[in-house]
């Protein structure tokens, strides 16, 4: 019996091998007829005349996690010290499937939203279309929120109590003994949080497609369309045929975001165990 | 101190803030889905066929095949994912076999969907040539949601007290017994609820399947057949914004926004809060 | 040496459960004050009634007079946090923040509005001079706390204590977890600080208890049998209770 046990647990790890060097065998071909430098570091995205720069592609994965991290974090740190400190207990109780549902929406439904209220919004207010990096990182804003929210509060409530009676006890208010004590300490779950937020936001593929406007081109400000990585692969794979450059260059970003989510998990570990040690 | 106390209050007041802000968000959010597309729910709708050019169009087929696909990949993991588990739950030393399982899980989990999306048109459409289909589709989601099955799975078994299984050993079973008749039981409330919340997010899933499962229904309904074409009602959700030249694709849209989201919510609330609240009771009401 | 906290029949109940039973006693200034009785009889629910740390439970009931300097701290217009830093604490365990030394004596200045640099490295000179630790760290007061050993961050808890300058210090079993050399450097340290502090200190250590203070006072189950000078006390007690307990009939 034990053998079928052992044998699933090969399998996943097989699996994670077999992606990483399908993808990667069917990446790496696009070096062929593209050079790195070219790939990573020109803007120009013209595959018609066999031109596969991706510079702006990164450019505008980084710029919109960024934003989206920026705007998410901090409401996400607050609700989570809200529910593990200063909400009551029937409140508590309310948010606690309230995030779950959060979860649950489709990221379809949250494009859509974007699409049909924030896009419209946003071009009533500044007189652009409205597409663009703000309204994509509005909405991944959102859809990471309860992702931070509750490894953040995980971490907060897993403190120690005696902790906090050390704070209390030289006098400090509830507040702060939040601020100076309890953040400080859970600071490395805290992190966890940001980062697999991160990771969502930068995988995160058809709500960013409804609302970024995508062409393949570099943002000139947050409401310039644009595309980014995961997009820029929905978009083009119709187009292309298997075996060709356009197609392997497809492949290569995919690669990508790949790697870059496999490091992010990485980082998350090192920095649980630098946090374990204290 | 004045000024402390003051300080104390303004950031409580400030927190109260933040969390009833989620709450609206929230709320709104759900409000603006179900307001605006339940009242193009019908009946036809929820079971009639889409139509290309004209009004009037259904999602009667994307609303089976989103099921069917989750069924089928539910099939393909739940056996993988539930073996892994009991794997790491009961059998697995700390040695680097198991760190680097593990590690293998996280970094699956981590993986954006539309990678697994590739992965899949190259392996199963392409390479096997299963093309876009049913087979294809619930495939990739298989992979897609095996590292949440065996997560579960673990963290369910082991937050049964140890005391069950020992209890068993003392009375002569074998290891294999133990788990299957005293730690699965026990801790069948925490893995339904996992397993439906992972199925409620199935349902939801878009970018792994567009290019897997693809972007058609096929002409019977209902089809059993894997090898049809699988088109899923959030495929369908995006497709109908995107491309789609039908007059009432706004309609469409909003209602298939609407149907997701309900089918979400049956599924946290119907199943999954009773899960927990069996779940109390077997622990002796905590 | 007049009373600088005086108990008049403090009651204290958790919940439904009648914890501390019509506790009457005065405490003198710079004096040190013993609290022994076995598990459970009260002493250390006493002890977190002086600070008001058991606000922090719920269902917690008074009735009865704590005063301090003449002023009942349990008055609706009394300001906790000034009561704490009145009267400091330290705990069984010892419990450092995670941060480093110098910013864990810094940790009680600050939040009472301490900023200038200079002022914080000369109190937490001069606490970790009373606490007997600043000649083992003072080359190291950037790293972590929690590279000390335990009788070392217990003196540094009491450093901590002492830099929000109290009038009083209590101390609840503050040597139960450590060594028998860290213990005994620790009651050296408690001797010194009697100079400046008044200190209430729990003890299930009887000869510690004999060793340290001045004034004893003997609980069981919630009352105070006994409160006497501590030689008194141990040589010739005057309850029957109190003899059972002191000559290890029980407890």
């Amino acid at each position: 019996m034990k053998w079928i046990f052992v044998g699933s647990a090969t399998v996943v790890l097989a699996i994670i091998f077999s992606i990483i060097l399908f993808l990667g065998l069917q990446g790496v071909r696009t070096f062929r007829d593209v050079s790195p430098v070219t790939f990573f570091f020109s803007t120009e995205w013209l595959p018609d005349e066999n031109r596969f720069g991706a510079f702006s592609f990164f450019f505008s994965t980084f710029a919109l996690t960024f934003c989206s991290v920026l705007m998410a974090v901090p409401l996400a740190l607050s609700g989570a010290l809200f529910m593990a400190k200063i909400a009551p207990p029937w409140m508590r109780e309310l948010m606690r499937p309230a995030i779950d549902v959060f979860v649950g929406i489709p990221s379809v439904v949250y494009g859509f939203i974007g699409l049909t209220v924030i896009v419209p919004f946003l071009a009533k207010r500044t007189g652009t279309i409205g597409y663009g990096i703000l309204p994509a990182a509005i909405i991944l804003a959102v859809m990471i929120l309860p992702t931070v929210l509750s490894v953040a509060e995980d971490a907060i409530r897993s403190l120690p109590r005696k902790l906090e009676d050390a704070s209390y006890a030289l006098g400090a208010t509830r507040w702060q003994t939040i601020w100076r004590a309890a953040l400080p300490a859970a600071t490395p779950g805290i992190w966890t949080g940001v980062v697999l937020g991160m990771g969502r936001a930068i995988g995160e593929t058809m709500a960013v497609f409804m609302v970024i406007g995508n062409s393949p081109q570099f943002p000139k400000s947050l409401l310039d369309s644009t595309t980014v990585l995961t997009t820029a692969i929905v978009k083009d794979m119709p187009h292309t045929f298997y075996g060709t450059t356009w197609n392997n260059a497809l492949y290569l970003m995919g690669l990508c975001l790949l790697l870059v989510s496999l490091s992010l998990i990485l980082f998350i570990r090192v920095v649980s165990r630098r946090g374990e040690r204290l | 101190m004045n000024a402390n106390r003051m300080a104390d209050r303004i950031a409580s007041l400030m927190l109260w803030l933040a969390g009833v802000t989620i709450l609206c968000v929230l709320a709104w959010l759900l409000w603006r889905i179900l307001a605006g597309g339940l009242p193009h729910v019908s009946f036809r709708f929820l079971f009639g066929r889409p139509r290309e050019i004209q009004v009037g169009g259904g999602i009667g087929p994307q609303l089976f095949n989103s099921f069917y696909i989750l069924f089928l990949s539910l099939a393909f993991s739940l056996p993988i994912g539930f073996a892994a588990g009991i794997y790491l739950a009961m059998y697995a030393r700390q040695n680097r076999f198991t760190s680097f399982i593990r590690v293998s899980i996280e970094s699956l989990s981590s993986i954006p969907s539309i990678v697994f999306g590739l992965f899949g048109l190259l392996v199963f459409v392409n390479w096997m040539q299963f093309k876009f289909s049913i087979l294809s589709g619930a495939l990739t989601l298989a992979l897609l949601h095996l590292p949440v099955l065996v997560s579960v799975t673990e963290t369910s078994l082991r937050a049964v007290p140890v005391s069950y299984f020992e209890a068993s050993l003392a009375l002569g079973s074998t290891k294999w017994q133990a788990i299957r008749k005293a730690l699965i039981p026990a801790a069948l409330p925490n893995l339904v609820t996992g397993v439906t919340l992972a199925a409620g997010r199935a349902l939801g899933e878009s970018a792994a399947l567009i290019y897997t499962a693809g972007l058609s229904v096929s002409r019977r309904f209902p089809d059993f057949d894997p090898m049809s074409a699988g088109e899923t009602l959030a495929v369908h959700l995006w497709y109908v914004q995107a491309e789609s030249v039908v007059p009432d694709a706004k309609q469409i849209a909003q209602g298939s926004a609407a149907v997701l989201v309900l089918v979400v919510l049956l599924f946290n609330l119907l199943i999954a809060v009773p899960s927990r609240l069996l779940q109390k009771r077997l622990s002796g009401g905590k | 040496m007049s009373a600088i906290i005086e108990l008049e029949r403090l009651n204290l109940y958790y919940s439904e459960y009648h914890a501390l039973k019509n506790v009457s006693m005065d405490i003198r200034e710079r004096s040190i004050t013993a609290l022994i009785g076995p598990s459970g009889c009260g002493k250390s629910t006493l002890l977190r009634t002086l600070n008001r740390m058991n606000d922090t439970i719920k269902g917690v009931r008074i009735t009865g007079r704590v005063r301090l300097n003449g002023r009942d701290i349990y008055e609706p217009g009394v300001c906790v946090e000034q009561l704490r830093k009145n009267v400091g604490m330290v705990f069984q365990q010892p419990n450092p923040f995670p941060k480093s030394i110098y910013d864990n004596v810094a940790y009680g200045p600050r939040i009472h509005g301490v900023k200038k640099k200079s002022d914080l490295d000369e109190i937490v000179e001069n606490s970790l001079r009373a606490a007997a630790l600043w000649d083992e760290v003072k080359d190291h007061l950037k790293k972590s706390a929690y590279g000390l050993s335990g009788g070392q961050q217990q003196r540094l808890c009491i450093a901590r204590a002492l830099a929000v300058n109290p009038q009083i210090l209590l101390m609840d079993e503050p040597t139960s977890a450590l060594d028998p050399i860290s213990t005994l450097k620790i009651e050296e340290l408690i001797q010194e600080l009697k100079a400046r502090y008044t200190i209430v200190i729990v003890t299930h250590n009887m000869q510690q208890a004999a060793r340290v203070s001045d004034r004893t006072a003997f609980f069981l189950n919630g009352e105070m049998v006994e409160y006497a000078e501590t030689p008194k006390l141990f040589s010739n007690p005057q309850d029957r209770r109190t003899e059972d307990y002191i000559t290890g009939r029980f407890g």
